[in-house]
């Protein structure tokens, strides 16, 4: 048989000529030989070095014009040798998705072939029944595509022309809004380092959550203090409201009382100001605030609505942590005067009789469209309407 | 005796020495093999705790080898080089020259400055200055000796001070640097050689490096289990392969002494030690307090 050789030129092994052997090598079985050819005058006796350091043999150059003949070790397979792909990197393909990766694959990218031996890092969320949604692929890639730059997205040059009262108002909603964004960007963030790297369209679609949430904070921030005020009132009640979303420790539930309930109902307030609010800018920040948010809303429905497709008990579990959550909120105030007082304001548009029965008019149209799609949510996931009516009424007067 | 644990003394020459042998003793107690280890801060120590009985093998150095025969032998006893890694036999050291320069004869090294490793480095100091010496170069007179010593005691284990030599080479403050040539081929991968900055002078022949040592009082039966188990460790197995690797090995093998005669003769040539293991070098003594 025909010796194969590797021409290696003038490289030597101290500029990467080890990089063509063992390209020439990794074509062989162990126990193979390859001759080596080159006329670095270090060649040969480099690899000698080279071959000790990573198992392989140089033998004699026998008939050959090599300058050394390398038979392949064991050693450099070693690491193949009981090592398993960890699924397919394209989630559509059959078997991409493991029920329970297993913590051994770690870190590694979905689809490659793990070496065992490994660390075991504790990922606590790596069931897919609890996690997993197909379309979670399909929602990162919009989000992706749905970015925005405040800088450049919001014209915040644009004239504030109502007065200090309505200013006032519209600055005590962007008050609330941002503690709530907070939240919204802490529940996530806290889950995010809990999910199983093999769930990488799921961890894709949390970390966008939260960095949508992070740029929430900042156009709401910004648009509060475009007129030069100071910011307004963050009251005991409304942190304790958000508390609780905090305190959820199950991935399922959080995700329930967080995004299903709580920025669903969001999604109908920044409605609400897209539509209402008295200046361009604020009309503007929530509407690209209302999208992301839309987005945030459409992926737990879709993972809680597989999740109640597989574990039917689920809906239990989720209607009793809006219970509880109710009975641990009945000794605070719920939504604050201060901000009703301000959506009224903000909605009428005028501090006068007439654009507060205006506003008082839009708010009542708008808590019962927060009513009415958080019913709709609610019958999404399989509640009947009358589960979903008294589950909607339980929900926090804090809107979040 | 049936409970007293196998001990094995070892060198800290760096923190993952620790990983190593927590390993390698969680191996042998997985095998039903009581193991433990003590760590040395240098290898003089190592030997004189060797001969005084207070752990059973030592993980020896080549350097830390020879003074262990030779103490032995002048105790009227005899050390036994019982494992060793595939990494260890047939080493080689350099002599290594800029590209650029005008060197191309060994004889041509009179009159300059050649660094080395540490005062007790035996791939990066003794070995390559005795090859010279044998070449017809008397170091310290021939030509000029800039050591580089980091970590003495240590027996040229850490790296550093065979860095720092060609570093110096590198930045054309010396003429030539000894180096082993597993790092030569390091040092080039890690960029602190560019490719063709440098080339070979001069290559020592071929020695053996770290041992397993035992002197003959230890009980041959636990000892040869030892080997075996070591013997036995394979690079498939994904447990112990991370330890391997840690280590520098693909597979033990059973000890050998023939790869130490250059260093014998290096640590003769060079007075490094005496016949009897008395530590003969005087900046070395300096160095350690001795």
């Amino acid at each position: 048989m025909t010796l194969p050789v590797v021409d290696v030129g003038a490289l030597g092994l101290d500029g990467g000529a080890h990089v063509l052997v063992r390209l020439a090598l990794d074509e062989h079985k162990p126990g193979d030989e390859v001759g080596v050819r080159g006329t670095h005058p270090d060649l040969a006796a480099d690899l000698v070095t080279w071959c000790r350091m990573q198992g392989h043999q140089c033998v004699s150059r026998g008939e050959s014009d090599c300058v050394a003949v390398i038979r392949r070790g064991a050693a450099s397979w070693s690491a193949w040798r009981g090592a398993e792909r960890s699924g397919e990197p394209d989630a559509r393909a059959e078997g991409a998705i493991a029920a329970r990766p297993p913590a051994s694959w770690g870190l590694a990218a979905r689809g490659a072939v793990v070496e065992p031996g490994g660390p075991e890092p504790e990922f606590r969320l790596d069931l897919r029944d609890e996690l997993w949604t197909d379309r979670a692929g399909a929602l990162y890639a919009q989000a992706l595509a749905g970015q925005w730059d405040p800088a450049v997205a919001i014209d915040w040059t644009e004239t504030i022309h109502h007065g200090a009262q309505i200013e006032r108002a519209v600055v005590q909603v962007m008050t609330f809004l941002v503690e709530n964004e907070e939240a919204a960007l802490v529940v996530p963030a806290r889950f995010l380092g809990q999910v199983h790297p093999h769930f990488r369209e799921i961890q894709q679609m949390l970390a966008v959550t939260v960095a949508d949430e992070a740029r929430h904070i900042e156009v709401f921030t910004r648009r509060a203090t475009l007129t030069g005020s100071e910011l307004a009132l963050s009251t005991a009640g409304g942190r304790a409201s958000l508390q609780t979303l905090l305190d959820e420790p199950d991935f399922a539930t959080a995700s329930f009382l967080l995004s299903v309930m709580g920025e669903g109902t969001f999604v109908s307030l920044l409605g609400f100001l897209e539509r209402h609010a008295p200046d361009p800018v604020t009309r503007r920040v929530a509407r690209l605030t209302c999208q992301d948010e839309a987005r945030h809303v459409a992926f737990s429905l879709a993972h809680l609505e597989r999740h109640v497709g597989v574990e039917p008990e689920l809906r239990a579990r989720l209607a009793r942590a809006v219970e509880q959550r109710h009975r641990a909120l009945q000794g605070t105030a719920g939504l604050n005067d201060d901000v009703f007082d301000a959506l009224v304001l903000l909605a009428g548009g005028a501090p006068t009789p007439e654009g507060v029965a205006l506003g008082w008019q839009r708010v009542q149209v708008l808590q019962r469209e927060m009513a009415d799609s958080r019913r709709a949510r609610l019958n999404r996931l399989g509640f009947t309407p009358d589960e979903s009516d008294v589950l909607s009424s339980l929900h926090t007067r804090n809107f979040m | 005796m049936s409970n007293r644990p196998f001990v094995l003394g070892a060198v800290a020459y760096d923190p993952k020495v620790v990983t190593i042998w927590e390993g390698f003793k969680q191996w042998f107690a997985d095998q039903g093999f009581a193991f433990d280890y003590v760590l040395y801060s240098g290898y003089e120590a190592q030997a004189e705790a060797h001969l005084a009985g207070h752990v059973d093998v030592t993980w020896d150095s080549p350097l830390c080898w020879v003074r262990t025969r030779r103490l032995a032998e002048a105790g009227g006893t005899r050390a036994h080089a019982i494992a060793m890694r595939d990494s260890d036999q047939d080493l080689t050291s350099l002599v290594l020259v800029r590209a650029d320069s005008n060197l191309t004869e060994v004889s041509q090294l009179r009159g300059r400055t050649v660094a080395v490793g540490a005062v007790d480095s035996p791939q990066a100091t003794l070995l390559p200055l005795a090859h010279l010496a044998g070449l017809g170069l008397e170091p310290g007179s021939d030509f000029t000796v800039r050591r580089f010593d980091v970590m003495v005691n240590k027996h040229g284990d850490h790296v550093g001070g065979e860095r720092d030599a060609v570093k110096a080479l590198v930045a054309g403050e010396v003429d030539a640097a000894c180096v082993i040539d597993g790092n030569h081929l390091v040092f080039a991968k890690e960029g602190t050689i560019a490719a063709g900055a440098v080339r070979v002078l001069t290559r020592t022949a071929p020695f053996d490096h770290c041992t397993m040592t035992v002197l003959d009082g230890v009980d041959r039966a636990t000892a040869d289990r030892f080997v075996q188990l070591l013997l036995s460790m394979s690079f498939d197995d994904p447990v112990v392969r991370p330890l391997l690797k840690l280590e520098g090995l693909k597979q033990w093998r059973v000890g050998r002494t023939t790869g130490y005669v250059p260093l014998e003769s290096a640590v003769d040539r060079l007075s490094f030690y005496g016949p009897d293991g008395s530590i003969l070098n005087d900046d070395y003594r300096s160095i350690l307090g001795t």
